[in-house]
């Protein structure tokens, strides 16, 4: 048997009869990239924990069978599947914020996998830890061996995840969604990274991903999976040239990358007053005192921006480009350090919390984590009425009214109202929260990343929903995103920020068509999807 | 079908909120369902009872004594025995109930105030304040818990009351840092800045968000040290600061039977299993929800 990996016809049921793999069957051969693509429920990672042998105890394999480089997975005992991990299989796992331990050092993390891979503790292991790190591209790697990994940024932990998958010198790496928590720029040289080390190495690689774009710029197959079955199956420019399934069309038409830009906004009067005005705001966040370090940090160096009504306007960034503080500071959560900020005619800078109340009526925020955004002990009714209940505005059976009206401007059946937020999928549980955010009828919205933590194909309705409500209703928005590709059909307007500073502002032709900083361009560049397209054109 | 199109067509926009009850019976019946829960239930709905009316569990007299009938082994009408005053012993545990129910709910409600009120002062206002409150508490768990309550109790006097003031001071710390780590971890939750930005009050975001989320920990430790303070009051009772001897308490009454522990062993060891399987409910119960809240 030549392949690596051989999946045949196999097949993985939880105890409650839900079958997460259906039949399926897959090959990866010595040195090769397979992507597999689906949403999350697709069974996606489950295949990828059979193939690691880490199927939870209420899972197990019901049919078919599983070879790892020739031995048998099947019904392999603990044992067997221990001496295959770390040695044969490694993997890079999903989150990098919780996968590593935080009372651990990260040079002592890496030395557990390299010991447990050579079997026993050698003297050698300190000089492998500081060439793993730097193989994974982090500098001074003396340094951050020593560090703890609340000290490491999320790309910097992804790396050292990389790092730790790569101590055993396995011949297979299992990708699972290693970068949907990072920014598109990080996301990009990371996953740049992991495939030059994967191809000098002749390791093969298991990208597991929800974005189709991924996928396509960097597996030699693809693979679509959807309800624990393939549906497609085949080379990136197949996939993306002449899809054979629904399926796969639906999730080409949802990556922002492929889809087709829309003729641009029309443009609102520009003789309306903005609605919220930030002039020349600067944010400074003391610094506990560290000898020899900065006593304080910048998050926002001179942000001037208009949001006029009926208009969006995106701040894009990388995480720590202060894109959060600018809409924490328009929301009155944070004092400018400097600046004036507006909101229509008013001061708003100095309000106290009081004065500011009545304005929340005006201007509401919809968060970045959908789950936690929600009150697990309310139900979708109390969740989405709590504004217009604490603002005291309806009772009673007024008060139900209004939730049905609002629970079905966010397309979702009236019945849902009972439901709490662990019985909804993240892109429902993003939906009550924008009903919620809509049920004072605010003339602003705030969008905190609002699609981020979603799949792509959940994303497109989302952002659809937004365009929609923006029609009927002529709200405005500011959509913060670290995605320019979640901006392209959305805004009117687009600020690019870094570091605190502005780097570019205009509408959104000219940012994507003639963009004047390397910075932007960047960004532009790292949005997944470019090269397959390109090279299917 | 045409049923079902009348239901479709009329269910949805008649929409009726479920009530609380109907949310409570769909969340309770599951757990009555294992056997485990329902006979610690019905344990300590038993110990509760007959806190509450002892007279319908037992038809003896817990203190008309009968000489001629003295330390007799358990029967059909002395179901536990009686005692060196031929008491009957299952009539006296039953009336104990009240003074050691009555004590445990004491000793839990003090600590629940007490250190519900100290732990979201804390957690909540922080700085300083925390500081403060939060030394006091680890003065207070460095004392052994029973030793603080001795010294409470010689101090304010003997008794039922003083004996669960004393316990209930005496577990203060250990409801007082719950609360304080849960409220600081609910407190910065997307939910709770979502319901200020909503227009709630911080009273409102309190009562509504913060407490009920935080709850859930601090309830377990609840039904937890219901037991522990049972078990406490016992000992303290056995040590001699409890319910002056006519009246029945479970530790009086397990301290009455050490002189006949050789010759009538029943006197000590049936009111002793009895609170062991009160305390032993009381611990299951606590588990069951730990277990279903996560």
């Amino acid at each position: 048997m030549n392949a690596l990996v051989d999946v045949h016809k196999l097949s993985v049921s939880y105890r409650h009869g839900n079958l997460a793999v259906n039949q399926l069957s897959l090959t990866i051969a010595q040195g090769e990239t397979l992507a597999i693509v689906g949403e999350s429920g697709s069974g996606k990672s489950t295949l990828a924990n059979a193939i690691l042998g880490l199927l939870p105890d209420s899972a197990n394999i019901s049919a078919g069978e599983l070879w790892v480089d020739g031995n048998n997975l099947t019904h392999a005992s603990e044992r067997q599947k221990r001496s295959l991990r770390g040695r044969t299989i490694g993997l890079v796992p999903q989150d990098p914020m919780v996968s590593l331990n935080p009372t651990l050092r990260v040079g002592q993390q890496i030395a557990e996998a390299l010991i447990l891979a050579k079997g026993k503790r050698y003297p050698g292991v300190d000089a492998d830890i500081v060439e793993l790190l730097q193989q994974v591209g982090i500098d001074k790697p003396v340094l951050r061996a020593r560090q703890y990994p609340h000290e490491l940024s999320g790309g910097m932990r992804q790396r050292v995840l990389i790092a730790i998958a790569l101590a055993g010198n396995p011949r297979l790496i299992i990708a699972d969604e290693p970068t949907s928590a990072l920014d598109v720029t990080v996301q990009r040289k990371i996953l740049d990274h992991l495939q030059r080390l994967v191809s000098e190495r002749g390791i093969s690689l298991l990208i597991i991903t929800h974005d189709l774009g991924v996928a396509l710029d960097r597996a030699d197959r693809i693979l679509v999976m959807q309800q624990g079955q393939v549906v497609e199956h085949g080379a990136p420019r197949q996939i993306l040239g002449a899809p054979q399934h629904d399926y796969t069309r639906a999730l080409i038409a949802a990556a922002p990358a492929f889809a087709k830009r829309r003729p641009p906004l029309a443009r609102p009067d520009p003789t309306q007053p903005p609605i919220l005005q930030l002039q020349n705001v600067g944010k400074t966040f003391a610094l506990p005192r560290v000898k020899g370090e900065d006593a304080t940090f910048v998050a926002l160096e001179d942000l001037s921006l208009q949001v006029y009504p009926g208009q969006t306007l995106a701040i894009v960034g990388e995480s720590g480009s202060g894109k959060s503080t600018a809409l924490r500071i328009a929301l009155g959560l944070e004092k400018p350090s400097r600046g004036r900020v507006w909101f229509e005619q008013q001061d708003v800078t100095d309000l106290s919390w009081r004065d500011f109340r009545p304005l929340r009526q005006r201007l509401q925020l919809v968060q970045q984590n959908p789950f936690a955004a929600l009150d697990p002990r309310f139900t979708v009714f109390d969740s989405i009425v709590e504004p217009l209940v604490s603002f005291g505005l309806l009772k009673g059976l007024a008060l139900e009214q209004a939730a049905r009206e609002l629970i079905s401007r966010v397309h979702l059946p009236v019945s849902f109202l009972d439901r709490l937020p662990r019985e909804l999928s993240g892109g429902q549980c993003q939906r009550v929260a924008i009903a919620r955010a809509l049920a004072l009828k605010p003339d602003l919205l705030l969008l905190d990343e609002p699609v981020s933590a979603l799949d792509v194909s959940v994303q497109a309705h989302i952002l659809e929903l937004l365009q929609e409500l923006q029609r009927d209703m002529g709200i405005a928005y500011v959509l913060v995103s670290h995605d320019l590709s979640v901006v392209a059909n959305f805004a009117h307007e687009v600020l690019v920020l870094r570091n605190g500073r502005v780097v570019e502002q205009g509408s959104v032709e000219r940012i994507f068509n003639r963009p004047t900083s390397d910075y932007t361009r960047e960004l532009i560049g790292a949005i997944p999807g470019q090269h397959a397209t390109a090279s299917a054109a | 079908m045409t049923i079902l199109e009348q239901n479709l067509g009329l269910t949805s926009p008649l929409w009726q909120r479920r009530s609380r009850r109907q949310r409570a019976t769909a969340a309770v019946l599951p757990l009555l369902r294992r056997p485990g829960f329902s006979l610690a239930v019905l344990i300590v709905l038993f110990s509760l009872l007959a806190a509450v009316a002892p007279q319908w569990l037992t038809s003896f007299d817990p203190y008309a004594t009968a000489p001629a009938v003295k330390l007799t082994a358990p029967n059909l009408t002395h179901w536990f025995g009686t005692d060196e005053l031929g008491r009957d012993l299952y009539t006296r545990v039953v009336y104990g109930s009240s003074l050691s129910v009555l004590a445990a709910f004491l000793a839990v409600g003090i600590a629940l105030l007490g250190g519900l009120g100290l732990g979201i002062l804390s957690g909540f206002a922080g700085g300083r304040i925390d500081a403060v409150i939060m030394r006091f508490v680890d003065v207070l768990l460095a004392l052994p818990g029973l030793l603080l309550a001795l010294a409470i109790v010689t101090a304010i006097g003997f008794g039922t009351v003083p004996v669960a003031i004393a316990v209930g001071v005496g577990i203060i710390p250990g409801f007082a840092r719950t609360t304080r780590a849960e409220v600081l971890r609910v407190k910065t939750l997307p939910y709770v800045e979502a319901a200020r930005l909503g227009g709630a009050s911080w009273g409102r975001t309190l009562l509504r968000h913060i407490l009920p989320n935080a709850w859930g920990p601090v309830a377990v430790l609840a039904t937890l040290d219901f037991g522990a303070a049972i078990l406490a009051t016992a000992g303290l009772s056995f040590l001699g600061f409890g319910a002056a001897p006519p009246a029945a308490e479970w530790g009086t009454l397990i301290a009455n039977g050490r002189h006949f522990l050789i010759t009538a062993p029943w006197v000590s060891l049936l009111p002793g299993l009895f609170l062991v399987a009160v305390v032993f409910s009381l611990n299951h119960i606590a588990r069951t929800f730990e277990e279903v809240q996560r």
